[in-house]
């Protein structure tokens, strides 16, 4: 079993992920990169479920969270995409840093 | 790697879990609520309206009823390999949660009515929000603690947003939704490494595991550093507290009252219950004690300190009280950073911190509403010389501002008093310097906390304009709630406090 790989994958997947986060200033490219991350996750999950499976123990409980983050995943970027459509109509745009009506 | 479940469903060894009906009554009660709320608005439309508060009300009387039942009961119990429990801890949680829901819903029923935005959806989400939160309370496992955690925060998401035309509540909702997303990614990314490290997702498990090895594996460190950091986003602790002053300005007050006490309070339940569950050492065994009581001294140092600096430049109340919020998820994380050394008192300072905590920043929200249901600003400012026309309100401000400030006899005194006593029993010199952190900070905070009291009693109202706040109803019930639990918690502390927040944690299955 080859782990390493799917590993390497999933934290190159979260480092893209992670930048897009903090670089992208378009609403949607945001929404995609937390989607690479919550794939990288995935990743890592059924990954792991098939290295703790063998010919004696079978481990799902990572594919069921697999399928739980899935399923969140799509509920969330449902409301974030409702948000950012919600901006749009208010102000014709969706680059976020334009967004500072208020400063932390 | 689908093939795996077949094979599991298919072998003669497959049981069947018992439900404990009994146990999942306060969930399955709220739940039902939820969803009649949901289907009258669905139905009936604009004719609901007038029976949407009051049914929100109502559900989360019901489900007080179950978690008397259970305590009276007073029996722990647990289902699914002990990935969900219910001992005193959990129900001590829950019935705080409704109660604060409850206290919400007094809050909002004239705010929201008065705006002319859809009211049903908004007791249907609220409901939901607090559904996940007392899911939340009896998770021990990282599956349910996920799907919990994202119950109780997708419905926030859209209150956060709920002046759909107004920007301010627009910015508020996108910046909450961003970063709350983006750290229960890393979170979740964090929980991936757990699981692979510990090849359970039950913490029971977890526990085990991690703590076998005299030096922990670089997967598990990862792991724990990423879990926290991501709940350290849902508490608002520095320096991941970013979206909190933006998000509490531009929500609707109530929500802001909701998301800075309930929402809080259940990221610090899922710490809690990951800390005393999953990472700390049991029976005799080190547990990863040397991995996250450094994180949380970090954390909680940086947090109170940070909080209460920037505070001081405020000149609008809720972000004060956003800022004051993430300086008292310092004073909160306190305990965490010694509970390896005295689990017991430093889960008991956290559980009395919180529950007090929900109580006076709840009250102090509900006299902001009041207030600016007069003056439609949330400026200090506009706060001086309240004494001249809203006597009752501003008592109750300062007995909530105080009590924040941890003045005896209020509540917030006996809440560090507690966090205090953990941090020296510790006996070990981390604990000492951070009590010196949260004595230091409490008499920071004291400062712009009595400034805007010596505002109230002292100065002059602006444009001495002298006519009298209207309070509702429901309103003055919450506003009289939340300063006799405030109250009463700092005066009978022996009674209250020592009776309802002496908890254990039900770690076995």
């Amino acid at each position: 079993m080859l782990l390493n790989q799917f590993l390497l994958l999933s934290a190159v997947l979260f480092c893209i992920g992670v930048y897009g986060v903090l670089a992208r200033k378009n609403g949607v490219l945001v929404l995609m990169s937390i989607e690479l991350i919550l794939n990288a996750v995935n990743i890592n999950l059924v990954a792991f479920a098939a290295l703790n499976t063998d010919a004696l123990n079978t481990d799902v409980s990572g594919d069921v969270f697999a399928l739980f983050t899935i399923a969140v995943a799509a509920a969330e970027v449902g409301i974030g995409l409702a948000i950012v459509l919600l901006i749009y109509r208010n102000r014709r745009s969706i680059d976020l840093s334009e967004i500072d009506l208020m400063k932390g | 790697m689908l093939a795996g479940i077949a094979p599991v469903l298919a072998a003669d060894g497959f049981v069947r879990p018992e439900i404990d009906w009994h146990a999942a009554a306060p969930e399955l009660t709220l739940l039902g609520f939820g969803a009649l709320i949901t289907m009258i608005d669905i139905g009936w439309l604009e004719r609901a309206r007038r029976i949407a508060a009051p049914l929100a009300s109502l559900a989360l009387l019901a489900t007080m009823v179950p978690i008397i039942t259970l305590a009276l009961a007073g029996d722990d119990r647990s289902m699914f390999d002990g990935g969900f429990v219910v001992d005193d801890y959990s129900l001590i949680m829950k019935a705080m949660f409704v109660l604060a829901g409850y206290v919400v819903v007094l809050m909002s029923t004239n705010y929201i009515a008065e705006g002319d935005y859809w009211e049903n959806e908004y007791y249907g989400l609220l409901l939901s929000s607090i559904l996940g939160m007392i899911l939340m309370a009896s998770a021990r496992d990282l599956i349910s603690i996920f799907v919990a955690l994202e119950l109780l925060s997708i419905p926030a998401y859209m209150l956060a947003t709920w002046r759909k035309r107004d920007l301010k509540s627009n910015e508020a909702g996108l910046k909450y939704y961003l970063m709350g997303v983006f750290a229960s990614a890393v979170m979740l990314y964090g929980m991936s490494l757990l699981y692979g490290a510990t090849g359970s997702t039950l913490l029971v498990e977890i526990n085990d595991a991690v703590g076998e090895a005299a030096r922990p594996s670089a997967i598990v460190v990862l792991g724990i550093i990423f879990v926290v950091v991501g709940f350290a986003f849902k508490v608002s602790a520095f320096p991941f507290h970013t979206w909190a002053p933006d998000t509490y300005e531009g929500s609707p007050t109530p929500v802001t009252a909701f998301i800075s006490v309930a929402s809080k309070a259940a990221g610090f339940v899922a710490l809690l219950n990951l800390v005393f569950v999953g990472f700390v050492g049991r029976d005799g065994l080190v547990g990863r004690d040397d991995i996250f009581e450094p994180l949380m001294w970090v954390l909680a140092a940086a947090s109170m300190t940070a909080g209460n600096l920037m505070a001081l430049r405020q000149t609008n109340m809720v972000r004060l009280l956003a800022y004051s919020g993430v300086a008292q998820a310092g004073y909160m994380l306190a305990p965490l950073a010694v509970a390896g050394s005295v689990p017991d008192k430093a889960l008991t300072a956290s559980v009395t911190y919180l529950v007090i905590y929900a109580a006076m920043n709840l009250g102090a929200f509900a006299v902001v509403i009041a207030v600016a249901r007069k003056t439609r600003s949330a400026e200090v400012s506009t706060y001086r010389g309240l004494f001249h026309y809203a006597p009752g309100l501003t008592v109750a401000m300062t007995i909530f501002l105080f009590s924040l400030a941890g003045i005896p006899p209020l509540g917030g005194w006996i809440a560090k008093f507690r966090v205090m006593e953990a941090l020296i029993e510790a006996e070990t010199s981390a604990g000492v310097v951070l009590g010196v952190f949260v004595a230091v900070n409490s008499v920071i905070a004291l400062y712009y906390y009595a400034r805007v009291g010596f505002g109230m009693w002292a100065e002059e109202a602006p444009d001495g304009d002298l006519t009298p706040v209207n309070v509702p109803l429901s309103l003055g019930v919450a506003l009289t709630l939340t300063a006799a639990i405030t109250i009463a918690m700092g005066v009978i502390p022996g009674d209250i406090v020592g009776r309802f927040t002496d908890v254990s944690l039900l770690a076995g299955g």
